[in-house]
C-alpha cells in the first residue's frame, strides 16, 4: 500500500465553525450551528445524537450531498487543508470514492438492484478511470475476501437481492475501500441490522480501520456501538455540539446531563431486576402453533415454504410481561399478528382466559378479540393520516356500539392517560412526533379495555431517551390498568428493561424460556449467549458469571 | 402550507384554471350572449371573422353563427366531459376497491371482466356504443364512461392493494370494524389523490372522445358541439379553414387546461413529489 500523498500536516479533517442553515419555516435555523471537531487519521470519531440532532448533516457537507434548501452559511471544513465547502465539483468529484469513503445505512438501498455485486465494485475504479477491465475484477475479488463475505466468487455474480443485510452491508464496505480512502464515513451502518450481524459488522470496521490506518467518521445514535468502537466521542443535540471527549472519559464520566441521560437510557450491561412471579392462572395459552408461509410458485419457480413457526407453547399470567426476543425471521412477529388474530395459523390453540379463540366465529369472536389489541411498530404508519386523532382512537368503541360522543369524551381521557393532552384529538396525527404518535398508538389499543396487549417493536423505531419514556408509560399502564403484556423486540436491552420473562426464539422456534434474570445471568442456549454477547456497549468485563457475582 | 398555495405554485397549473374558468364562464353565458339557438341560420354563409360587424368569429356553411356555436358547444363539451367522468368513477372506484380490498377469487374475477374491456380499443367501442343506442347525449355520455373505467378500477386497485397492508388498517381489523367501513372510513380516503388527478384528466379525454364521435357524425343531432362543427366544416377546410381551427383551438385550450390543472391537482396533493422536482 502506498503512503497517499499529504499536503499538509495536522489532522486529516478539521471542521471549523461550521453552521449549515435550513430552509426558511423549519424548525430552526441551523442544521448544524457553529460544530468545530478534528478528525486525525487512524483515528475513530463516533459522532452520537437523537434523530433531528444534525448529526448526519456535517458528514453530508464533506461528501457534498446536502439536501436541497440546506447551505453551508459559515465555517471551514478542512480536508487535509483544502475546503470541501467552497471546493469546484470536479475536484470534489476527484476526491470522493479515492480518498473519502463513505457507508450508508439502508445497505438494500444503497446498492444497485439490477447490476451484479462484482461489476458495482469495480464501477468505483471505472469512475476513476483506474485499472484494467481484468484488474478491476480480480481487486473486486480480493475486497469481497478482506470483508471476509462467505464465499466471494459466488458473491461476485450475485445481485443484491440475493444477499443477506449483513452481507449487502459488507459488499457496500467493499466498495468504499475499493480506492483504499483515507476517510472514511460511516453513517449508521449498522442500524438496519441483527444485533449479531450488528457485531461483527463493527468488528469488521474497528479491524479495516486498524489495517489500513484510516480514519472513520462514525456516525450513529447507539452509546452501544460507541462503546464498541470509538476513540473519541462527539455528541450532538439540536445541532450543537454538547459535549467531546476520547470514548472513556465521556462514557465513564459523562460531563452534560444529556450525554448522562443518553447513556442512562441504555443500560450498558442489561441486567433485569428480579421480579416477583405471579401466581395466577394464565391469561393467554398457547399450545402446538404452527405457521408455514407458502408462495405458490409460478411455471418456472418452485414452491416456496417458509416456516414462521414451529410448534410454539408459551402461557401468559395475568398482569405479567412476557418478552418474545429474536432477530429477523425469527418468527416473532408472526407470533404475536396470530395471537391477535390478523395471521391465521396452521395448527395449534390459542386460549384466552381458558377460551379456544381459534374455535370461536363471528360475534363472539369479535367480542373476545376485543380483549386483545396491538401496538404496532411504526408510528408514523400505524396512524391513518386523514383521521383526527380523537376519532383514530374512538373508532374501535364506535365500531363496538358506543355512541360517537361518549367514545370521544372516552377518547379524550386516553390520551391524558397517556401524556398528551386533550385537545390532540382534534389534530391530524402528522403534527405530532415519533414518540408521541406512539402514546397515540397506545391510547387507540386501550380504549377497548384489552386485557392483553401485544406491542410488536413497540419502540424500536424512536430515539432513546423517547424509548424509555415510552417503555415507563407501557409499564405504569400495566400496572395502574391491571394488564398483560406480549412485547415483541429484536433488542435485548430493551426487553431487559420490561419484561418478567423471555422467550428467545430462532427459525420459527422456541429456543429457550425462562425468566428475564435467569436468561441475562445463565442463558443455556447457545443462540441466547451469541444474542448477549452481541448487544453493543456490553463491556468486556461482564461475562455472565461475573455478573451474577456482582449483582448479588 | 395551504393546499392552493401549493398549487398555485406551478405557474402553468395557474394558467390551466384561469382558462378553463373562462370556458366555464362562456359556457354558463352562453344562453345570455346568444339566447337563440345556434343551429339558426343568421347570415351570409361563409362569412371571415370580422367580416361583417356582430359576427366576430364568421358564419359557418350554412350561415350559422360561429360564436354562437362555441358558446353553446363549450357548455356541452363541458357537460359531457363531467358527467362521463363522473360515471366512470362511480362504475371503477367501487370495483377496483373490491378488487384490492378482498383479494384472490373476488380480484381475479373483477379483473378479468376489466381486463375484456381494456382489450377493446377504446374509440372502437365508443363508437359501436353510441351506433347501436342512438346517438342522443344520454348514450354518448354512457358509452363514454364505458369506455373509460377500466384505468379507475385498475388504479383503486393497486392503492387498495398497497394501502390495505398499512398498519393502521390493520388496527381498524383489530378494533373490529367492519370491511365497508375499513374500505370507506380508512382506506378510500387515502386512495383519492391519484385519483382526482387521473379524473382532472379524464374529463380532458371524454371532451376528446365526444369531438371525435360528433366528428364522426355520431354526435347528438339536437345538440351543438365543438366536434360537431369541426367535422361539418372538414369539406371545406380549403375555403374556410377558420370554420375548423376555432373550434379546434377551443377543444385544444381546453384540454390543455385540464391538463395542466390535472398536474397543479399533483403537485398539491402529493407535496413530497412535487418538491423533489
Amino acid at each position: 500500500m502506498s503512503e497517499p500523498l499529504r499536503h499538509s500536516d495536522g489532522p486529516l479533517l478539521r471542521v471549523e465553525r461550521l453552521s449549515l442553515a435550513l430552509p426558511e419555516g423549519a424548525d430552526r435555523l441551523y442544521a448544524v450551528d457553529n460544530v468545530s471537531y478534528d478528525l486525525s487519521a487512524s483515528e475513530i470519531l463516533c459522532i452520537v445524537g437523537e434523530s433531528g440532532s444534525g448529526k448526519s448533516m456535517t458528514a453530508n457537507a464533506i461528501m457534498g450531498l446536502l439536501p436541497t434548501g440546506v447551505h453551508a452559511s459559515n465555517g471551514r471544513a478542512l480536508f487535509d487543508g483544502q475546503d470541501l465547502l467552497t471546493m469546484n465539483e470536479i475536484s470534489h468529484r476527484a476526491l470522493r470514492g479515492r480518498r473519502i469513503g463513505m457507508i450508508f445505512q439502508e445497505p438494500m438501498t444503497a446498492l444497485n438492484p439490477l447490476m451484479r455485486v462484482g461489476e458495482q465494485i469495480a464501477e468505483v475504479f471505472e469512475a476513476h478511470g483506474l485499472l484494467t477491465a481484468r484488474a478491476r475484477k480480480e481487486k473486486a475479488l480480493a475486497l469481497l475476501e478482506e470483508v471476509r463475505l462467505p464465499n466471494p466468487q459466488a458473491a461476485l455474480r450475485a445481485y443484491p437481492f440475493e444477499l443477506s443485510g449483513g452481507q449487502r452491508q459488507r459488499v457496500m464496505i467493499a466498495m468504499a475501500l475499493a480506492l483504499e480512502p483515507e476517510l472514511l464515513i460511516a453513517d449508521e451502518p449498522t442500524t438496519a441490522l441483527d444485533v449479531t450481524t450488528q457485531a461483527q459488522i463493527l468488528h469488521l470496521v474497528k479491524d479495516l480501520q486498524q489495517r489500513h490506518g484510516m480514519a472513520v467518521m462514525f456516525i450513529t445514535h447507539d452509546f452501544g456501538v460507541v462503546a464498541e468502537i470509538a476513540d473519541r466521542v462527539c455528541v450532538m443535540r439540536e445541532g450543537k455540539i454538547v459535549e467531546m471527549g476520547s470514548a472513556r472519559e465521556v462514557l465513564d464520566n459523562p460531563q452534560h446531563d444529556y450525554t448522562r441521560a443518553l447513556i442512562e437510557a441504555i443500560p450498558g450491561d442489561a441486567v433485569p431486576p428480579s421480579r416477583s412471579e405471579t401466581q395466577e392462572k394464565p391469561l393467554l395459552s398457547v399450545k402446538g402453533l404452527d405457521k408455514v408461509y407458502r408462495s405458490s410458485g409460478g411455471w418456472f419457480q418452485p414452491k416456496r415454504e417458509v416456516v414462521a413457526l414451529d410448534a410454539i407453547d408459551f402461557t401468559l399470567d395475568k398482569g405479567e410481561t412476557l418478552g418474545v426476543v429474536g432477530e429477523s425471521g425469527s418468527g416473532k412477529s408472526t407470533l404475536g399478528r396470530c395471537i391477535v388474530g390478523l395471521n391465521t395459523p396452521d395448527n395449534g390453540e390459542i386460549r384466552l382466559n381458558g377460551i379456544d379463540l381459534r374455535a370461536l366465529a363471528g360475534r363472539e369472536l369479535r367480542e373476545h378479540r376485543r380483549r386483545i389489541q396491538m401496538v404496532f411498530q411504526d408510528p408514523y404508519a400505524s396512524l391513518n393520516p386523514r383521521i383526527r386523532v380523537g376519532m383514530a382512537i374512538a373508532q374501535g368503541p364506535i365500531a363496538n356500539g358506543v355512541t360517537k360522543a361518549e367514545a370521544m369524551q372516552q377518547a379524550r381521557d386516553l390520551l391524558a392517560t397517556v401524556g398528551l393532552d386533550a385537545s390532540a384529538a382534534e389534530r391530524y396525527p402528522h403534527e405530532f412526533s415519533g414518540g408521541q404518535r406512539q402514546r397515540i398508538g397506545i391510547a387507540r389499543a386501550l380504549a377497548l379495555n384489552p386485557e392483553l396487549i401485544v406491542a410488536d417493536e413497540a419502540v424500536s423505531a424512536l430515539d432513546v431517551s423517547i424509548q424509555a419514556q415510552v417503555l415507563k408509560l407501557l409499564d405504569d399502564l400495566k400496572q395502574e390498568l391491571d394488564l398483560s403484556l406480549l412485547f415483541i423486540t429484536h433488542d435485548l436491552r430493551v426487553a431487559a428493561q420490561i419484561c418478567d420473562r423471555l422467550i428467545v426464539m430462532q427459525k420459527g422456534k422456541i429456543v429457550e424460556h425462562g425468566s428475564a434474570r435467569q436468561i441475562f445471568l445463565s442463558p443455556q442456549h447457545p443462540y441466547t449467549c451469541e444474542l448477549l454477547a452481541a448487544i453493543p456497549g456490553r463491556a468486556p468485563h461482564a461475562a455472565p458469571a461475573e455478573v451474577a457475582a456482582g449483582a448479588v | 402550507m395551504s393546499f392552493f398555495k401549493r398549487f398555485a405554485q406551478n405557474r402553468g397549473a395557474l394558467v390551466g384554471l384561469v382558462i378553463l374558468g373562462l370556458v366555464v364562464l362562456l359556457a354558463i353565458c352562453a344562453p345570455f350572449l346568444y339566447p337563440d339557438s345556434p343551429w339558426r341560420m343568421v347570415q351570409r354563409p361563409f362569412l371571415a371573422p370580422g367580416e361583417v360587424a356582430g359576427f366576430p368569429l364568421g358564419t359557418d356553411t350554412m350561415g350559422r353563427d360561429v360564436a354562437a356555436g362555441l358558446a353553446h358547444g363549450a357548455w356541452v363539451s363541458l357537460l359531457i366531459g363531467l358527467i362521463s367522468t363522473v360515471v366512470a368513477l362511480a362504475i371503477g372506484v367501487p370495483l377496483g376497491a373490491l378488487a384490492g380490498y378482498f383479494g384472490g377469487r373476488i380480484d381475479d374475477a373483477l379483473m378479468r371482466f376489466t381486463e375484456f374491456f381494456q382489450t377493446i380499443p377504446n374509440f372502437a367501442l365508443a363508437i359501436v356504443l353510441v351506433a347501436i343506442m342512438e346517438p342522443t347525449t344520454f348514450s354518448i355520455v354512457l358509452a363514454i364512461a364505458i369506455v373509460s373505467w377500466p384505468p379507475v378500477a385498475r388504479l383503486v386497485r393497486g392503492e387498495f392493494l398497497s394501502i390495505k397492508h398499512r398498519e393502521y388498517v390493520e388496527a381498524a381489523r383489530l378494533v373490529g370494524q367492519t370491511h365497508r367501513d375499513i374500505i370507506i372510513k380508512q382506506i378510500l380516503p387515502n386512495t383519492m389523490s391519484p385519483v382526482i388527478v387521473l379524473a382532472s384528466l379524464m374529463v380532458a379525454t371524454a371532451i376528446l372522445l365526444e369531438s371525435s364521435l360528433s366528428f364522426l357524425g355520431l354526435g347528438d343531432p339536437d345538440t351543438m358541439s365543438w366536434g360537431y362543427m369541426i367535422g361539418a366544416a372538414r369539406t371545406v377546410m380549403r375555403q374556410a379553414w377558420w370554420l375548423s381551427v376555432i373550434p379546434g383551438v377551443a377543444i385544444l385550450l381546453t384540454v390543455l387546461a385540464l391538463n395542466l390543472v390535472g398536474e397543479g391537482l399533483d403537485d398539491a396533493l402529493n407535496p413530497q413529489l412535487a418538491r423533489a422536482r
